[in-house]
């Protein structure tokens, strides 16, 4: 394993203990704000100090409380980027990158470190922005010189804070690219901080989510999408439709908050949470299993799709189910009373 | 005219400017991360001189510097120095009086910085010395800047501690804002209004050199952007 962290830290009331592992890939961690996520690097990093745990990249033990090692920021070789960049405002392009060799600077002479930095402005392209002042520079371009100053600086794993939350949307997708690029040219660990489920959907191959301080599910990406587990996860991946459930003695699942008896053959709990994404709801028409019959509350259009709210015929004080469909499809079935399957195959069965 | 007290002044403000400047910056970067009790008692202990009447913070140092008093006893007896009445006494009345100025200042400007910038050069392997002095310390500029002139100003004006700790002889230990007072008691109105106009030409020249400064710095970086673009 490239990556092994297993670490505990209370801070007031928020107790932080996050324990997960990766190789050569890109693990993110997905959380709302405040999870802890941030803090997590910031222990890898050595910014903060965990009460107890271990901290271990590429073989190299970076904390350890048990045989009492805590090495500094500057012994660790971690890439930490944040979302502001960082970039020191006093100095230039080339001179923040530069001060990423100076770590070599007893054991390497300088023309061998000003050949690195050039070398690394160029794969960036930033030979041309050398003398201007972070204040001076784009969104992307400040984020490009984040990047080149960590890369140069050698690091064995790259700790990345939400790194595209400073950008303009219109932008984010092309620097994306750029980012992906980097880490797979980077080759080693990388840990991807974010709150957004695309980007981290797009760019990693391990997932972990975070809730209050503890990583609540955690596996690959796709395994993560499709299953999330726990209802935090669910949230975090985009599940927009939750209902708490209990079992009924005919082995039924009651949704108390949908108002609904749906029928599964997945494993479930005595009682738990049972979620279905917006867009897993389908057209009832022909089908059989789990069709119920919906009274349209709301329909909500967005740029390429409607969200129609629905409510089971007959409540009025259930939570609303969302459900997403192409313009098109709801040209074709629109009506004030809709039947609607919610199949087994996208239902989420989810523990708290 | 005897220029004798513009020296004396010039040269006690510049040694406890200087003075403050190093203990100044010392405490704010120190007391800046301090947890939040010790914290609250060492910003009320340090900024007490900022607000105590200049006549109490010199009867304070009286009793300590004395020559019958326990630092001033303890000096005369192991130096042979006597820690009152000399024209450095003046320093340590200065030096008190101006430290919470230069302290506060650095201070708002040290709690100022965007301490993911220290955060991000330990993560690339710089020293914790050239974060403070290359990065810290330039981003701080402009607050220890004022800070440091706010104090050399109050530093030349003051009057009570110094005259309590220094007393006035001429050519010795008067300063301008002693002589001042000794030329108005004295009714020697010509001579008094001219050191006027040389104390207000100095605190001038003071302020507007900060001014420039500030409107150079950033003159250049316009002047870059401009260039650049």
């Amino acid at each position: 394993m490239s990556v092994l962290v297993d670490i505990e830290k209370k801070l007031g009331s928020f107790h932080l203990r996050a324990k997960f592992e990766a190789g050569d890939e890109v693990l993110a961690l997905l959380g709302a704000s405040g999870c802890g996520k941030s803090m997590t690097l910031k222990c890898i990093a050595g910014i903060v100090k965990p009460d107890r745990g271990r901290i271990v990249v590429d073989d190299e033990v970076l904390f350890d409380s048990e045989k009492k090692i805590n090495l500094t920021p500057q012994e660790r070789h971690t890439g930490l980027m944040f979302q502001n960049y960082a970039l020191f405002p006093n100095m230039n392009v080339l001179e923040n990158i530069r001060a990423g060799t100076r770590r070599e600077r007893k054991t390497e002479t300088r023309s061998t470190r000003e050949d690195r930095v050039q070398k690394v402005m160029e794969t960036f392209g930033l030979l041309p922005l050398a003398r201007h002042l972070p204040s001076q520079l784009s969104g992307g371009q400040q984020q490009r010189t984040a990047l080149a100053r960590i890369l140069v600086s050698r690091p064995s794993i790259l700790l990345l804070d939400e790194p595209f939350s400073a950008l303009d949307s219109h932008l984010r997708f092309r620097l994306e690219q750029k980012v992906r690029d980097v880490m797979e040219e980077f080759g080693k660990s990388v840990i991807l901080v974010s709150h957004n489920r695309d980007e981290v959907y797009r760019l990693a191959d391990k997932i972990a989510v975070m809730d209050n301080g503890r990583i609540v599910t955690c596996g690959d990406k796709k395994d993560v999408f499709h299953n999330p587990k726990t209802r935090h996860a669910a949230i975090m991946t985009g599940c927009k439709n939750i209902s708490k459930y209990r079992m009924l003695p005919d082995g039924r699942i009651e949704a108390l908050d949908w108002g609904l008896t749906l029928q599964s053959s997945q494993k479930t709990s005595e009682e738990g949470y049972i979620g279905i994404r917006m867009h897993g709801i389908a057209d009832g028409e022909g089908q059989t299993d789990n069709v119920f019959l919906f009274n349209v509350l709301e329909e909500l259009e967005n740029p390429f799709s409607f969200t129609i709210m629905l409510q089971p015929e007959g409540e009025t004080d259930t939570r609303p189910l969302g459900w997403e469909l192409t313009k098109e499809e709801w040209h074709r079935l629109r009506a004030p009373k809709v039947k609607v399957m919610l199949s087994d195959e996208e239902l989420l069965i989810l523990e708290n | 005219m005897d220029l004798y007290p513009l020296w004396n002044s010039l040269r006690i403000a510049g040694i406890s400017t200087v003075i403050i400047f190093f203990f100044g910056i010392f405490s704010a970067y120190y007391i800046a991360k301090a947890p939040r009790l010790v914290k609250g008692i060492l910003d009320v202990v340090l900024t007490l001189p900022l607000v105590l009447p200049p006549t109490v913070v010199g009867y304070i140092l009286l009793r300590l510097l004395g020559p019958r008093r326990p630092i001033g006893a303890l000096f005369l007896e192991l130096f042979d120095l006597r820690l009152t009445m000399t024209w450095w006494s003046s320093i340590f009345a200065t030096t008190v009086v101006i430290f919470p100025l230069m302290y506060r200042t650095a201070r708002g400007a040290f709690e100022a910085f965007d301490e993911t910038l220290a955060y991000s050069g330990k993560s690339i392997g710089l020293s914790n010395a050239y974060i403070f002095w290359r990065i810290r310390m330039p981003y701080c500029r402009q607050g220890i800047l004022a800070g440091t002139v706010l104090a050399f100003a109050r530093a030349l004006g003051e009057y009570g501690a110094t005259s309590m700790i220094s007393g006035y002889t001429p050519g010795h230990t008067a300063t301008i804002s002693t002589t001042v007072y000794q030329l108005w008691r004295t009714d020697n109105d010509a001579l008094a209004v001219k050191w006027v106009l040389i104390n207000m030409a100095i605190s001038f020249v003071v302020l507007l050199a900060v001014n420039m400064l500030e409107r150079k710095t950033h003159g250049e970086i316009a002047a870059k952007t401009i260039k650049d673009a």
